[in-house]
């Protein structure tokens, strides 16, 4: 973990113009990231997901950014034209989508999916990408590489679709990935195999990781700083260390949202909101 | 217990028998029997209740009452219905349709000559609908709400609203009258027709074979006026659909999964979305084939093709009901054949329904 600065985001805003009205989706939020594992939590329309999306540029069409200052390295994010955007998606930074079902083109087999994501940045000839994607497919634990290669993404299980997945956007060896819900798809049983697949990776290669999830304990578990997000607002910055010294209430509130297994209340508190913490 | 062990047994014999290639090929068989029977039935029976009498319309109005009874009896009209269909049945078994009274030739005979030509022009008008309608159809969806998705909208609704019968009036006084582009009705100009041997019937193909390229470029010269009017009417519609479905599979998650990739854009169009588009699209493709297939009797009539849909009618218009059933019987099978053919293409272009 070094001190350098991989991604700079100052006051990023994300703007939906819809038929109803203007919808801002991220109200000025800035992070800067290092070599290191950020997550953001937050629940379902927090901004979490948008915020990730706009990193890439791949926001809707109908959607606005705007940003103080949105800088990889020394490539300005928020200025770039679609050309210049092809070599940074993939290449420098990845995102792994949330579910395998509709995040796999069900009419390419695996192993041309992850070839294309391979050969799209390095110039290789089809044996030898062939070659790296069944070892990156057996980097991702699947015990029959050659098998899955050849499947589509029907015949494989939902965990199985999620490393395929993984497996599809590392290949290109991206120095920062972004994991949009990577989970949530899956079965309780697998989602921590496919974290710790993914955990391993990030860290074997010196990649920087943004865990995107609305799972606190589980991004607390693999990362090493948590951004709270609420309404398009970072509410709260606190390393995962010191999640128990949290003192933004709503950070607290999804905190004591969960069971413990030694506790005794008969009812769950309920997680409180008060209008001010989205003006922040 | 017994009875329990064969249930088992017999349960684990259907189960090989429903699956496997000689399975398919036998519920297949099967299914396509059942089919044409219904078919059979239906024409049949459309024929024998309709209110025409073929047999006044072989012996014509002033035949004698004996006349009109030994023509009945030649022609089996007189046995009842089942024994009729039992005679119908077993002849068209054996490739017999039966007489046509208009033409005197044999059913088989004038189908063998009139299906090519029609066949002929629906491919063709397929291939230019296809090859033309599909990038409209993607061109219009890629750039939604502008002004080329307006145009392709606009260029496809006149396809559909104007009349068939005005376009290829229209066709022949511009093209062929004013800019003499192209070469009037018929299949050849009728200079060439006797040189001609019809090996397949396709008047292409049988050129091409022939060697003769005069010939050749004479019959391209004819068909292309006809097919291109059928084929901006499959267009049309082939590029509507194509739009709606590119327009669906675009907001997938999958080309977002390729855009965080780096694909370039012209690949995520023409290979991601349109790959799963194709799968929906055979299916529009080929009824609009079929329907092609059937004869257009409007565009046949007007540049004189001596096509099935202009047999048909003539056929019907003459009461000439052996020539009728034929007919239908084509259609029918012709319309069974595109089905299955777009049912292999599907399984071929999605491996989620290959099994």
């Amino acid at each position: 973990m070094s001190n350098e600065t991989l991604l700079s985001v100052k006051n990023l805003e994300v703007t939906f113009n819809t038929p109803k009205g203007d919808v801002h989706a991220v109200r000025g939020v800035s992070f800067n990231l290092g070599r290191e594992r950020l997550g953001i939590v937050g629940e379902s329309g927090s901004g979490k997901s948008q915020t990730g999306r706009a990193i890439l540029g791949l926001t809707a069409a109908n959607g606005k950014i705007t940003a103080d200052q949105m800088t990889f390295h020394d490539v300005d994010l928020a200025n770039l034209s679609p050309k210049q955007w092809r070599k940074v998606r993939g290449a420098r930074i990845s995102m792994i989508m949330q579910d395998p079902k509709y995040s796999l083109n069900p009419v390419m087999t695996i192993g041309d999916q992850i070839i294309e994501a391979y050969r799209e940045h390095h110039n290789v000839n089809a044996k030898e990408a062939r070659h790296r994607a069944i070892d990156m497919l057996d980097a991702v634990k699947i015990r029959d590489p050659e098998r899955v290669f050849n499947s589509y993404p029907h015949e494989v299980s939902g965990g199985m679709g999620q490393r395929v997945m993984i497996a599809m956007m590392l290949i290109p060896d991206p120095e920062l990935i972004i994991a949009d819900e990577p989970t949530s798809a899956l079965d309780v049983t697998v989602q921590l195999q496919v974290m710790a697949i993914l955990d391993d990776l990030v860290r074997d290669r010196g990649m920087a990781l943004i865990f995107i999830s609305h799972d606190l304990q589980l991004v607390s578990s693999f990362c090493d700083r948590v951004l709270v997000m609420y309404q398009g607002h970072v509410v709260e910055e606190i390393a995962a260390s010191a999640l128990h010294e949290a003192k933004h209430p709503y950070t607290k509130g999804l905190l004591n949202c969960l069971p413990k297994m030694d506790g005794n209340h008969a009812d769950l508190p309920i997680l409180e909101r008060e209008a001010s913490w989205a003006e922040g | 217990m017994s009875a329990v062990k064969r249930n088992k047994r017999n349960g684990r014999n259907r189960a090989r028998f429903t699956s496997g290639p000689p399975a398919t090929v036998l519920r297949l068989v099967f299914s396509l029997a059942i089919t044409f029977f219904g078919l059979l039935v239906v024409t049949f029976l459309i024929g024998r209740v309709l209110p025409i009498d073929p047999v006044l319309a072989a012996v014509g109005d002033h035949a004698s009452q004996s006349t009109y009874d030994r023509v009945q009896e030649e022609m089996g009209l007189n046995l009842p219905l089942w024994q009729q269909f039992f005679i119908y049945i077993s002849n068209v078994v054996q490739g017999d349709f039966g007489q046509s009274v208009l033409t005197s030739n044999s059913v088989l005979d004038d189908i063998k000559r009139v299906f090519p030509a029609t066949l002929e022009l629906a491919t063709l008008a397929t291939i230019i609908g296809v090859l033309l309608g599909v990038p409209a159809g993607v061109f219009a969806a890629i750039n939604k709400g502008k002004w080329p998705d307006h145009v392709v909208r606009v260029i496809g609704l006149a396809g559909y609203s104007m009349p068939i019968f005005w376009l290829g009036l229209m066709g022949l006084l511009v093209f062929y009258m004013k800019l003499d582009w192209v070469a009037g009705p018929g299949r050849l100009d009728s200079f060439y027709v006797d040189f001609i041997e019809p090996t397949t019937g396709l008047m292409l193909v049988d050129t091409l074979i022939e060697g003769d390229m005069d010939l050749f470029w004479n019959a391209v010269s004819h068909i292309i006026l006809p097919a291109s009017i059928l084929a901006y009417f499959s267009l049309a519609y082939i590029a509507r659909m194509t739009r709606s479905f590119m327009l669906e599979q675009l907001s997938q998650e999958y080309i977002l999964t390729a855009r965080v990739k780096g694909i370039s854009e012209h690949r995520i169009i023409w290979r991601h979305a349109l790959g799963n588009v194709m799968v929906p699209l055979v299916t529009v493709i080929a009824l609009s084939y079929a329907n092609l297939l059937e004869g257009s009797v409007l565009t046949e009539i007007i540049f004189a093709w001596p096509g099935l849909g202009l047999y048909i009618t003539n056929s019907l218009l003459n009461a000439d009901m052996n020539a009728v059933l034929g007919g239908t019987i084509v259609v029918g099978a012709v319309f069974i054949g595109v089905n299955m053919l777009s049912d292999v293409l599907y399984r071929l272009l999605d491996p989620r329904a290959r099994r």
